[in-house]
């Protein structure tokens, strides 16, 4: 930031061949049209992680319902009586239809607009073109255009809290028919916003995923070949492929839920439906299924872009902080490329329960299976990794390396639900949120810390502060598990993920039928727990805001002694990023090679 | 440093950086309507056996005017080939030729939606009633003397429309006679019959409310016909405005074009496919 004036300057006299030199561009054109890649990282960054705030607290009044079931929520209830009107929460208190749309856009905002574009458009944006030595991204219009499109994407989904009718109340998933008779009253309901924010986050993804693959096949550095590039670089790649196919089949089913919704079509509204003793007056003929297929065929490729850049992060700051190479380079290069692949036909493995037939399943269960195996290459290989190395524990390698037993966790819990005859027992109960949740919650956003805690000496030129983060993190992890583990009690002993009391109706002692009322109590340590995850985090924001401008400065412009590209820029990198063209001699973690002058040899470096 | 192989093919891959997005892109198109086309064939597997409208969700057969799509196919067609000759005359340093390729290649482009728009209107006034003797007729129906208006969904007829505006007495202008293969019977000639409203139990358009098969047909040919306009917009610009890039890099415009041109051949393909699904088969 300070240093725009010297990066206008090194560009001005590096490009001899363009007589028009760069401009200064004024506050729009460097903060908010701006197609420098860096900038549009620090864009998606910023964006993504206010989403990330706001699901979180959407989530923490829903936790509140669930724990005291009927009674006012402190602080934030009146004030969601006077925002939201007096049907969605009646004296503060969470009714049924705010409780549903704050689970539907708690899962939305989460997926769709806090972490894919925090892993994708903002770690991949900043660091993919900077781990392969371009100058820029392949195309850094559309670039730009992406980051709007996302933004735009959100404020559609932002503003559907304030329609008539509140917003989308369906699920994440949106399942038809319950997607398009949930609000008659109102055409242009919330369902209508959620799937208009879609089309345009589909659009962002798209011009996102075409532009990282194209960057990482067109513009790999001299002697960056295929197998010297950072995992890091690996993981976007495939998570760019990923995005490109299977995003497409939810646009063709969301423009086909917008025709239902808007022009009365039957696309997947079966015939003699009846929705509140009336027969729904539509033509019929279209199959509930349909949505289904579509919408999981893009869903389970997405808990892989949820997941790959993750793992991404995570090599690069556990091979960096073991000064170890990672073990196994080339197996999990190509696990990445094997979960790609399979990852396209697991999807109905969501859908067991639709009476698919046995040797359906009996695909999709084996396919399933097929998928963990890569998935416990990768782990396995990050875990050998450390046999031996000699671990640095900074608050980046802190929250990587916990990140291998939480994912464990949130991969092994996922074995039960692959297997058609358990999940039938499993399905929409507590234990799948606690399942996905371990992968995404502890697994994906502990990447995010590190990589956050990892490259902030490279974007700001100072250090976070290690105290602070060290706090940040030791909150995080206790309060993760303790959010996330009583819920696979809970599902085991059969509560249903989708009760807003959350099933005092059913377990309550005024009822006396169901399972055991003692998981009803967990709900209340949930909630505490959750409270305290929030708290854990208030470290973190005073660390992130105050270590741009107070934090110890990055003495030099590798400081954590790094072998890849991106520590071989100046700092923070000017526009165009490397003064001269970089040239890669080795590959990317070559660590404590033997014989060599200091413990990393950086792949730029010739001797 | 500058973003290397905008217009120059990267040695190793052999390509410039717009083509490997605009196949990228494409990649991602064929995953768009893959999943249209296999909607399609999931709602059509599904539908109950028997003749449309006497069933009401058998899947409607010969309805759309197969003359009409063959020479929009043409069209198409001659703009693909087109296409390729303006390409082609620009590699041959011919720039005039290069104009006059792309100006037809537009040109048929809006050929094929001022063609595709008259089917559409065509089909927002024809209408399927419902009788109470259990019959259904379809035709284009005339009210006080009057057609109903094209495009405008608020503007169809709806029994409880006619009753609310004391009309009792609508004329339809029958379809002719079709066998169960939806071809028109030998000797089938257009009859038009007055019926009175107290007699229908619901009327309605072809519209996408109406059945599966015009949501999807609506939806897939509006999709394709978006592309179409693009694509023709797109085209426009490099054939006028955008050309003036032909002075200053000859090598990024001619790219330009071969891009364009890729684009353009699989808005056509996607029609090759769309043609024989919903009209022929």
């Amino acid at each position: 930031m300070q240093t725009s004036a010297s990066h206008a300057h090194t560009s001005a006299t590096t490009d001899t061949s363009h007589g028009h030199a760069h401009h200064e561009p004024g506050f729009f054109g460097k903060y908010i049209f701006s197609t420098d890649h860096k900038v549009i990282g620090i864009q998606y960054g910023v964006s993504s992680l206010l989403f990330l705030l706001f699901g979180f607290f959407l989530i923490l009044a829903m936790r509140y319902q669930l724990a005291k079931p009927g009674s006012p929520i402190p602080l934030v209830g009146p004030l969601l009586e006077k925002i939201l009107g007096e049907e969605m929460a009646k004296g503060g208190i969470m009714g049924g239809d705010l409780y549903n749309s704050f689970g539907a856009m708690h899962g939305t905002i989460m997926v769709f607009l806090a972490i894919v574009p925090v892993l994708f458009g903002a770690f991949g944006n900043y660091v993919t073109p900077l781990q392969i030595g371009a100058p820029d991204m392949a195309f850094p219009r559309l670039n730009m255009a992406s980051f709007h499109c996302y933004f735009l994407g959100g404020v559609v989904m932002f503003a559907s809290f304030f329609t008539p009718g509140g917003a989308a109340r369906s699920g994440w998933t949106s399942y038809s028919p319950l997607a398009s008779v949930t609000d008659l009253v109102n055409r242009f309901d919330g369902q209508t916003y959620w799937l208009i924010g879609m089309v345009l986050l589909i659009t962002s993804s798209l011009l996102g995923s075409v532009n990282f693959i194209a960057t990482i096949i067109q513009l790999r550095c001299r002697g960056m070949s295929w197998m010297r590039m950072p995992f890091f670089v690996w993981a976007q790649f495939v998570t760019g492929f990923l995005l490109l196919l299977a995003f497409p089949p939810l646009e063709a089913a969301g423009l086909m839920q917008l025709m239902d919704n808007l022009f009365g079509s039957s696309f997947f509204l079966p015939q003699g439906l009846v929705v509140n003793g009336n027969a729904l007056p539509v033509s019929g003929g279209g199959s509930p299924l349909l949505w289904q297929h579509l919408f999981w065929f893009l869903g389970h490729p997405e808990v892989y872009v949820l997941i790959l850049p993750a793992i991404g992060i995570v090599a690069e700051v556990i091979s960096n902080n073991i000064r170890k190479p990672l073990w196994g380079y080339r197996s999990m290069v190509y696990s990445a490329m094997s979960i790609g692949f399979l990852s396209f036909i697991v999807w109905a493995h969501h859908m067991y329960l639709t009476g698919m037939g046995t040797k359906v399943a009996t695909f999709f269960q084996t396919t399933t299976m097929m998928i963990s195996i890569p998935s416990v290459i990768i782990l396995t290989a990050l875990f050998i990794s450390l046999w031996g190395g000699s671990i640095r524990f900074n608050s980046a390698s802190l929250f990587a390396l916990s990140f291998l037993p939480m994912f464990g966790i949130g991969g092994l819990t996922g074995l039960p639900l692959g297997f058609n005859a358990s999940d039938i027992f499993l399905h929409d109960s507590y234990y799948v949120i606690g399942h996905f949740h371990y992968v995404v919650a502890p697994g994906t956003m502990f990447a995010v810390f590190a990589g956050i805690y990892y490259w902030f000496p490279k974007i700001t030129g100072r250090h976070m502060n290690e105290l602070l983060g060290k706090l940040h993190w030791a909150g995080s992890i206790f309060f993760m598990n303790c959010v996330f583990a009583p819920m696979f009690i809970q599902g085991f002993k059969g509560m249903s993920r989708r009760m807003s009391d959350g099933g005092t109706t059913y377990f309550g002692k005024d009822v006396g039928v169901g399972a055991d009322p003692g998981v009803l109590g967990l709900n209340n340590m949930i909630l505490w727990c959750a409270v305290g995850l929030g708290i854990a985090q208030i470290p973190f924001i005073i660390n992130f805001f105050s270590s741009i401008f107070v934090g110890r400065r990055a003495t030099s412009d590798n400081p954590w002694q790094a072998t890849t590209l991106d520590w071989a820029t100046p700092t923070p990198p000017p526009h165009g990023n490397f003064l001269q063209e970089p040239v890669v001699y080795r590959g990317p973690y070559e660590y404590s090679v033997p014989g060599a002058k200091t413990d990393f040899s950086p792949q730029g470096d010739k001797n | 440093m500058e973003i290397p192989y905008t217009y120059k093919a990267r040695p190793d891959t052999g390509l410039y950086n717009a083509k490997v997005g605009i196949w990228l892109f494409l990649a991602s198109e064929i995953m768009l309507f893959g999943a249209l086309f296999s909607a399609y064939i999931l709602l059509r597997v599904s539908a109950p056996a028997g003749f449309w409208p006497e069933t009401a969700l058998a899947w409607p057969r010969g309805l759309l005017n197969i003359p009409i799509g063959t020479f929009n196919t043409a069209v198409l067609i001659t703009s693909s080939v087109t296409v390729v000759l303006a390409w082609a005359s620009l590699k041959m340093n011919n720039f005039a030729k290069f104009r006059v390729y792309m100006v037809i290649t537009v040109a048929c482009a809006l050929a094929f939606l001022g063609i595709k728009s008259f089917e559409y209107n065509d089909k927002f006034s024809h209408y399927v009633v419902r009788l109470k003797d259990g019959k259904a007729l379809t035709g284009h129906i005339e009210v006080n003397g009057k057609h109903p208006g094209f495009w405008n969904f608020n503007d169809q007829w709806s029994v409880a429309k006619l009753a609310e505006q004391k009309i009792d007495k609508i004329k339809v202008e029958l379809d002719p006679l079709r066998d169960s293969h939806g071809h028109v019977k030998h000797g089938a000639h257009h009859e038009s019959r007055e019926i009175s409203v107290s007699d229908i139990v619901s009327l309605g358009s072809y519209t996408p409310a109406t059945h599966p098969f015009f949501a999807v047909y609506f939806l897939i040919t509006a999709l394709h016909g978006l592309h179409v306009l693009g694509g023709a917009l797109v085209l426009g610009y490099f054939a006028f405005p955008g050309a003036k890039m032909w002075k200053s890099n000859p090598e990024q415009f001619i790219n330009r074009i071969e891009v364009g041109g890729l684009f353009w051949h699989f808005v056509d393909l996607v029609w090759i496919f769309l043609f024989p699904v919903v009209y022929l088969l």
